[in-house]
């Protein structure tokens, strides 16, 4: 496939300032996502925001721009207002106020023209029941306009990407949950879209199927495609996603990769050292030297939580040598994005 | 895993009329999927004509249960050819595109496929209607030669062309538009009870089994079964097919097979829109 060259894939982006501040002032504080940054962006949101007749704002003036080429995560709890995004970007939801530009085109304003540049992966089966797997491809294809061979070829190719080529003439209803998801990543694929959108795509697979998924989809990301995917599992968005978005109550509460957003929003790392001598004694002199928070000498070590602040860590350590006490091991369990999670809301994610 | 050829010869343009090409690709989905379930469709359409003749118009004569009023039974025949076809066309409109749409809506969602299409979603609702018109004209001429040839006394069958050719068209928007109206209105828990509060009164006040002039005695039935689109539809069928009964205006059954396709058009894909914009 002739994809566009990831021009700013798994990139290190410079964190607004802004994420620090919403650290400062707590979870209500929405980050504000840049705008300007030289890359090219083929997702632009700003203000987007989605009010249900019952008066619940699913999403919440939302800003927010994904950069062509990278896999974007909207991480947050069932509820948070995720698939209400999706839906707005894929024009099947009426947003109440905002604008979304998907590959340049004005998603409510020229909704037909948009569609070319979308693929999308529902999180319930959509595959027409009425169709074998080969067909749903094919008629996909038909739908975009592409010639009767154009679309043959297409089908196969993405059938046997997807390693579904000899369930090609079964229909889909035999399909098994891990194949079906596959089938319609393949299917959104077919007209070549700009981006592709996968909501929650990996609910309800077993272990195996998640992996295959991923492993695809990580392929297509090496190729340039650019892919937004929803989830509220913290792990999948921290292994797989170049940048995130942390959703809750229709805002976006923090934005940038994980790394930075554990190092940002995160509480720090938690830190167990092991030193000869009294270890007592160590505790007080780190409580009395360092920044280190929550230091206890206990089953024979010492633990303390560090801030994630660059250079810390040197610190104790140096402290520790100043106080001639001799660590002998030092091992320090990093944050996850469940820490920065809590820290933003104030709560568990929800499942 | 296979590495693939890049796909360099698709192109990624749009084709010069993707409404078209879209239609065009869904209209032919839906006659693949017609053509894999052609036996239960024929089964469908077939079965209630074929007992309603059958018993009305044969066993009903030769136990002598008085049915056909005056005239005796070879005028009721006749008069039951029209209803019949009639009544094949509305119920393919309300079961093949209403209970379909309700389904594709609603359980399964896979109606999605084509709402991301690249063409405005009224082209699909259109794309509904037409293919449903388009099975109910199949329809209708499945069940013709079961209401013509299946009754033991003669029908009176006298054919006038130019009706027959506008009435049918008509009659099968009216329903596949009525059907698109039903498909995109009901839940589908809901779905189930289509048959009996709507398929049996639209069918029995539908001027199956009498013509619409002849409700003379009953004036307040005659009038209220004017909101019924089947009954145009029936009384079309007499005008276009059968000698010597009379029926309603064709000044009437026009207007108003029109004005009920635009009617339900209206609503129907308005409703379609509503349905795929949540």
């Amino acid at each position: 496939m002739s994809f566009v060259p990831a021009s700013s894939g798994t990139t290190e982006a410079s964190e607004p300032a802004t994420l620090a501040e919403a650290r400062a002032a707590g979870p209500e504080v929405a980050a504000t996502p840049e705008h300007i940054d030289g890359a090219d962006h083929v997702i632009t949101v700003t203000g987007l925001t989605k009010t249900f007749g019952s008066g619940l704002v699913a999403v919440d003036r939302m800003d927010l721009s994904v950069r062509r080429g990278e896999i974007f995560g909207l991480l947050g709890p069932n509820g948070a207002g995720k698939s209400t995004t999706v839906g707005m970007l894929t024009t099947r939801v009426l947003p109440t106020a905002g604008r979304a530009v998907v590959n340049g085109i004005d998603v409510v304003g020229d909704p037909a023209r948009a569609k070319r540049a979308i693929g999308v992966v529902s999180q319930a089966n959509t595959l027409d029941q009425g169709l074998t797997a080969w067909e749903n491809l094919w008629f996909h294809g038909r739908y975009f306009g592409m010639s009767a061979s154009a679309a043959r070829t297409a089908a196969d190719e993405l059938l046997e990407r997807f390693r579904l080529t000899e369930k090609a003439s079964v229909d889909v209803e035999a399909l098994s949950g891990g194949m079906a998801r596959r089938l319609m990543a393949a299917r959104a694929l077919m007209h070549r879209p700009a981006v592709i959108f996968l909501d929650e795509p990996t609910a309800g697979l077993d272990p195996q199927s998640r992996i295959a998924l991923w492993e695809i989809l990580r392929e297509l990301h090496d190729e340039g495609q650019t892919i937004l995917v929803t989830t509220h599992l913290m792990r999948e968005a921290d292994d797989h996603c170049d940048r995130l978005a942390i959703m809750d109550h229709g805002r976006i509460l923090a934005l940038g990769t994980p790394s930075r957003l554990k190092a940002t929003l995160g509480s720090g790392a938690a830190v167990t050292m092991q030193a000869e001598g009294d270890l007592e004694a160590l505790a007080r002199h780190l409580r009395a030297t360092t920044t280190a928070a929550d230091v206890r000498a206990v089953d024979g070590v010492v633990r303390f939580q560090l801030p994630a602040t660059e250079g810390v860590l040197a610190q104790v350590v140096s402290a520790a040598d100043s106080g001639h006490f001799r660590v002998t091991d030092l091992s320090i369990s990093e944050d996850t994005l469940e820490t920065v999670f809590i820290n933003l809301t104030g709560k568990d994610l929800r499942e | 895993m296979t590495s693939v050829e890049p796909r360099a010869t698709v192109s990624r343009r749009a084709p010069r009329n993707p409404s078209w090409a879209a239609f065009r690709g869904m209209l032919l989905r839906d006659f693949t999927v017609l053509d894999k379930h052609l036996p239960q469709f024929m089964a469908g359409t077939i079965m209630q004509p074929l007992m309603l003749v059958f018993v009305l118009t044969n066993v009903f004569p030769e136990i002598g249960q008085g049915i056909g009023g005056v005239g005796g039974s070879s005028r009721f025949s006749s008069l039951l050819m029209a209803g019949i076809v009639a009544q094949a066309i509305i119920f393919i409109g309300i079961f093949s595109v209403g209970s379909e749409l309700v389904r594709e809506f609603g359980v399964t969602g896979e109606i999605e496929d084509r709402v991301l299409a690249p063409v405005p979603v009224s082209v699909v609702a259109l794309e509904k209607i037409v293919a449903g018109g388009l099975q109910a004209l199949f329809g209708a001429m499945v069940v013709f030669p079961i209401a013509a040839f299946v009754p033991a006394t003669p029908v009176f069958l006298d054919v006038r062309f130019s009706v027959l050719a506008t009435v049918a068209p008509l009659a099968c928007l009216t329903a596949a538009s009525l059907g698109l109206t039903m498909g995109t209105r009901i839940k589908p828990r809901t779905a189930s009870y289509l048959f009996g509060v709507v398929a049996l009164p639209l069918s029995f006040l539908g001027a199956i089994f009498y013509t619409w002039p002849s409700l003379d005695p009953i004036p307040w039935l005659k009038y209220v079964l004017l909101v019924n689109p089947l009954v145009y539809v029936s009384e079309g069928f007499r005008a276009a097919l059968v000698a010597g009964e009379p029926h309603l205006s064709l000044a009437v059954i026009y207007p108003a097979l029109i004005g009920f396709s635009v009617l339900f058009g209206v609503i129907g894909t308005r409703g379609f829109r509503q349905r795929v914009l949540g």
